[in-house]
């Protein structure tokens, strides 16, 4: 970002575009458009600052809803777009809006390669368990059995985990939020556009056409409570209405007990940390309802070099060593001979 | 043998022409190193030089195979030349299969160098050879000196101190020191080499220059051979010059685009057979801001190569022709969002994996027409290692002119070919102006994205300029101001737009040249373009001595073709046009159908450049069959 640029102030307005928003009425991705416009009208930074990169799908839409730069690219490849784009223009907040078709399954290998590079880009990706666009096929994280149009007896596909993907992928920062919580997707938002580094933050997201309620679990406010456990730095693992139910480690692995129960106090539940070690994050990322409940928060945030920052390095260095390139130099190589005029006969051309 | 022995008896010298050396033993004998090291001694001694490398796709197949010879063949000559040669003079062979392998292409009283220490039972063997042919007669038409070349280097490195494994490695540069000799090449420049490439490996360094020496007077002192052979200095243009592949070439001329452009070079791209080396070589060149990003896989390349573009960096991705197959939909992309982006396809044989070490030309179709939906984007095809230079800096000159992806047509032989380049002064390069738009070029402050040029171009606004915010996509856009546009009448002129563009650039770049007919009146046309080149011109000189004219158009635009084309055709009206191609007639077809011209084709297909001779056959044949018709 530019340092010249005056801060103003800016409202939502500043980032909306003028183009009809045309995904269907009570789609979730409203309400994360409207959050993501709020964020970054609150961050102060104007909108030409910004670069928001997508692929294809409903929520690849996006880019055509902001007033800022924005790039429509192609099925699954929005993060290898993003990466030329960051290594060219450091100075760009760049963001990839993306699915869970775009990015866990077509462009898989773009996300798990951005990942481990750890590109300065802030990746959203909208899972709603389904492809909206093509009109309802199972995707990668619909769940074993799911009965859609391409899979009338049930998928046969073990649903993939985004999170432990990411982790797999050497992440520096994954979150999770959910497109029904505004004040928890708007500050997990914040916080993953604030990392340096690729932020990786899975968003769940309805589709109220070809999913609806595949993620009630979560979403509903009624009982979110008990299914979901709102990650806090530093905080122990505490969920549930009452805030009575934890989470605890036995012998390697997760369990929900109840405090006060079988002797159990808040000082045996685990306590979150971010920076801990892989196999807790690990640990997390494998806590699927209705076992267990689901995390929602940043499950990991830890520093890490940029890739930008570490291929301007190598310039810089190179330029500090050997000086800026000499094109002649260059050009004429290493050993060269002259013809002269008199040798000159019969041309070659 | 003492190294300062002199030779026993004077050795009669015979001037040549020209030379065609091939040097062939196994994928690990080094003989890439053994030619390119001739070539570069040859070169610098004043001769025209043309080489092919000629490799097995294996890094290293079983030794002692047929499938494991790798093979290197250089022309050198006292007047310019094209190619590598049609047939081979001298062959070195350093094992039974490389002799097996090449021995079809050496000429009759041909030279044969052979490592006698190679033609063991158990090598003659795994080459399928019965019998050894250094005994049994079989090499008799042609001449053959039989040198136990291993025995020699591991004596001449003996005080060294190397392990006998990596003396015997050393052979090479033994059988190089014989072949300098009877060719009169000097030592120096290849002593420099072994020199710098050893600079911290004293023992290697040494090992190497006392087995180079001892091959050289070797052939000095033994009664082997009773005449050495001198090929002059070539008689080129004055000027100063260097050697240069043509993936070197490729590499220093998309350098050359960053600096005249002033704009970092952003090179993404994913290792394959032939097009890796263009990527090492800019991966060193560092400081010249130079940005290269080894991608996860093609489309990742590409698509890279597109955000830098965005940004406005010059985005640059390369790979040969199934990395160009994965790269389609991102080139549709580049294509509907006009960016500019160089794209270098190093052709291969294929189809699939094909010959990934191989020459071919048939990837022309998927250059120019293979992508979804009418999808035009300008081509150029380099015609030999040191044109690769011009072409990288033309192709970005037209990619950011018309705001457009450019795809540039190399092939596995120019890639790995080298020959004398006259290279120019920097100074003499234009700059390649680029514009980028600041303000807003609409009615009340509005950005329209897609408000295009006199050439058709749209605005190159990069992301961080206020008030040009606007997005951009693979979906159809309205004419002007960009936005997603489904309207059918929309649609039919952004296709007409897109393609009126690319048109448009035939204005812009040079006007196409008539070679070897001066005025006109030659008695037939050959139509070529890409790494034919060599063996076109060299052809079409030798039927000039015969009293044949042949005209030659070499294309290097091919999309679209040059402005002055059609007028060439109606020219040549009542004359053959031959059009000779390493794939089954892909331009000949785009000739025909753009120009109704009864174009004939001559067809190769096996990895191999054509020869001379069979150019010179076919356009011969042309010319008969025209008489007879008469």
């Amino acid at each position: 970002m530019s340092v010249t640029e005056q801060k103003r102030e800016y409202t939502v307005k500043d980032f909306g575009s003028d183009q009809d928003v045309r995904w269907c009425p009570g789609c979730g991705d409203y309400s994360i458009l409207s959050a993501v416009k709020k964020v970054l009208a609150e961050a102060g930074v104007p909108p030409e600052q910004y670069v928001f990169i997508s692929g294809i799908g409903c929520s690849s839409r996006f880019p055509y809803y902001m007033s800022t730069y924005g790039i429509h690219s192609i099925h699954g490849r929005a993060m290898a777009v993003a990466t030329g784009l960051k290594v060219a223009r450091p100075d760009l907040h760049t963001f990839v809006i993306t699915g869970d078709g775009d990015a866990l399954s077509i462009g898989g290998n773009h996300t798990i390669h951005t990942l481990r590079r750890n590109v300065d880009i802030t990746i959203l990706l909208f899972n709603n368990q389904i492809y909206g666009l093509t009109k309802g096929q199972y995707s990668p994280t619909s769940p074993f059995g799911k009965k859609t149009k391409s899979t009338p007896m049930g998928s046969l596909d073990q649903p993939i985990a985004p999170m432990a993907i990411a982790l797999a992928a050497e992440a520096t920062f994954m979150a999770r939020t959910i497109d029904m919580h505004p004040k928890h997707l708007m500050a997990t938002v914040k916080r993953a556009m604030e990392h340096k580094g690729t932020s990786f933050v899975e968003i769940y997201q309805n589709c109220n056409i070809f999913n609806d309620g595949a993620l009630a679990y979560a979403q509903d406010r009624k009982v979110r409570a008990e299914n979901v456990i709102e990650l806090e730095q530093g905080k122990p693992l505490l969920f549930g209405k009452d805030m009575n139910k934890g989470i605890v480690s036995e012998k390697g692995h997760l369990k929900a007990v109840r405090i006060g129960e079988d002797g159990i106090t808040e000082d045996d539940v685990l306590v979150h940390d971010e920076e801990d070690s892989e196999s807790y994050h690990a640990m997390l990322t494998r806590m699927r309802y209705p076992e267990l409940p689901e995390p929602i928060g940043v499950f990991r945030a830890i520093e890490r070099p940029t890739y930008e920052d570490l291929v301007n390095g190598q310039i810089e260095r190179v330029i500090e060593r050997k000086g800026k390139g000499d094109l002649q130099k260059l050009i004429v190589g290493r050993s060269t001979w002259e013809v002269h005029e008199d040798e000159a006969e019969a041309g070659k051309g | 043998m003492s190294l300062e022995a002199q030779p026993k008896t004077p050795k009669e010298v015979e001037e040549l022409p020209q030379v065609t050396i091939r040097f062939a033993g196994d994928s690990g004998d080094g003989m890439q190193l053994t030619g390119t090291q001739f070539t570069n001694a040859s070169a610098i001694f004043g001769n025209d030089v043309s080489t092919m490398a000629d490799f097995p796709a294996e890094i290293r197949a079983p030794a002692g195979t047929v499938y494991g010879v790798s093979g290197f063949q250089l022309q050198f000559s006292s007047s310019a030349i094209y190619t590598p040669g049609d047939v081979v003079d001298c062959l070195v062979a350093m094992n039974p299969a490389a002799l097996k392998v090449n021995l079809a292409e050496l000429k009759h009283g041909g030279v044969i160098i052979l490592n006698e220490d190679g033609f063991t039972e158990q090598t003659l063997k795994l080459a399928g050879m019965d019998r050894n042919p250094i005994k049994d007669g079989s090499l008799g038409k042609y001449t053959v000196h039989s040198i136990p070349m291993t025995q020699s280097t591991l004596r001449a490195c003996e005080e060294v101190g190397l392990t006998g494994k990596e003396a015997g490695r050393c052979k090479n540069f033994y059988a190089l020191g014989v072949v300098c000799w009877l060719y009169s090449r000097p030592l120096e420049p290849i002593l420099d080499f072994i020199e710098m490439k050893f600079k911290d490996r004293e023992q290697l360094r040494e090992a190497n220059k006392r087995v180079l020496r001892a091959g050289y007077y070797f052939g000095e002192t033994a009664e082997l051979f009773t005449r050495v052979f001198r090929v002059r200095k070539a008689h080129l243009p004055p000027g100063v010059y260097r050697e240069v592949h043509g993936n070197e070439a490729l590499a220093i001329g998309l350098i050359a685009a960053g600096q005249l452009a002033n704009k970092p070079i952003f090179y993404g791209s994913y290792p394959i057979t032939p097009a890796s080396d263009i990527l090492h070589e800019l991966a060193r060149h560092k400081q010249f801001g130079v940005k290269t990003f080894q991608a996860e896989d093609e489309i990742a390349a590409i698509c890279a190569a597109l955000g830098a573009s965005y940004g406005g960096a010059l985005g640059v991705t390369a790979s040969s022709g199934p990395g160009i197959a994965l790269k389609a939909e991102a080139l549709g992309l580049a294509v509907m969002v006009e960016l500019p982006l160089v794209v270098i396809n190093v052709q291969r044989g294929g189809p699939s994996t094909g010959l990934p070490t191989k020459v071919e030309q048939a990837d022309l179709f998927q250059a120019v027409l293979g992508r979804n939906g009418e999808c035009p984007l300008p081509v150029l095809a380099a015609r030999s290692p040191s044109d690769c230079f011009e072409v990288a800096l033309e192709a970005t000159r037209i990619a950011v002119k018309f705001m457009t992806p450019v795809m540039v047509l190399s092939d596995g032989f120019i890639a790995n070919s080298a020959e004398p380049w006259c290279f120019p002064n920097t100074g003499d390069l234009d700059p390649i102006e680029i514009e980028h738009t600041d303000e807003p070029n609409g009615e009340n402050g509005r950005f329209l994205s897609y408000k295009r040029d006199e050439w058709l171009a749209r605005p190159w606004a990069l992301p961080g300029t206020p008030g040009l915010t606007h997005r951009i996509g693979g979906l159809e856009k309205q004419d002007v101001t960009g936005n997603v546009s489904y309207d059918p009448e929309n649609h039919q002129r952004m296709v007409n737009l897109r393609q009126a563009k690319v048109d448009k650039v035939a204005e812009f770049v040079a006007e196409q040249e008539i070679m070897n007919d001066p005025d006109g009146t030659a008695e037939m046309l050959v139509v070529g373009w890409g790494s034919t080149y060599g063996a076109i011109r060299e052809s079409a000189r030798r039927l000039l001595r015969k009293g044949v004219r042949v005209a030659h158009v070499h294309l290097r635009h091919l999309n679209p073709f040059p402005r002055n084309l059609g007028a060439i055709f109606e020219k040549y009206r009542d004359r053959p046009v031959l059009v000779p191609e390493m794939n089954k007639g892909q331009l000949a077809t785009l000739l025909r159908s753009k120009y109704l011209v009864d174009t004939q084709h001559l067809e190769k297909v096996q990895g191999r450049p054509f020869t001379t001779v069979e150019i010179m056959d076919a356009a011969e044949e042309l010319l008969a069959a025209k008489g007879a018709k008469k």
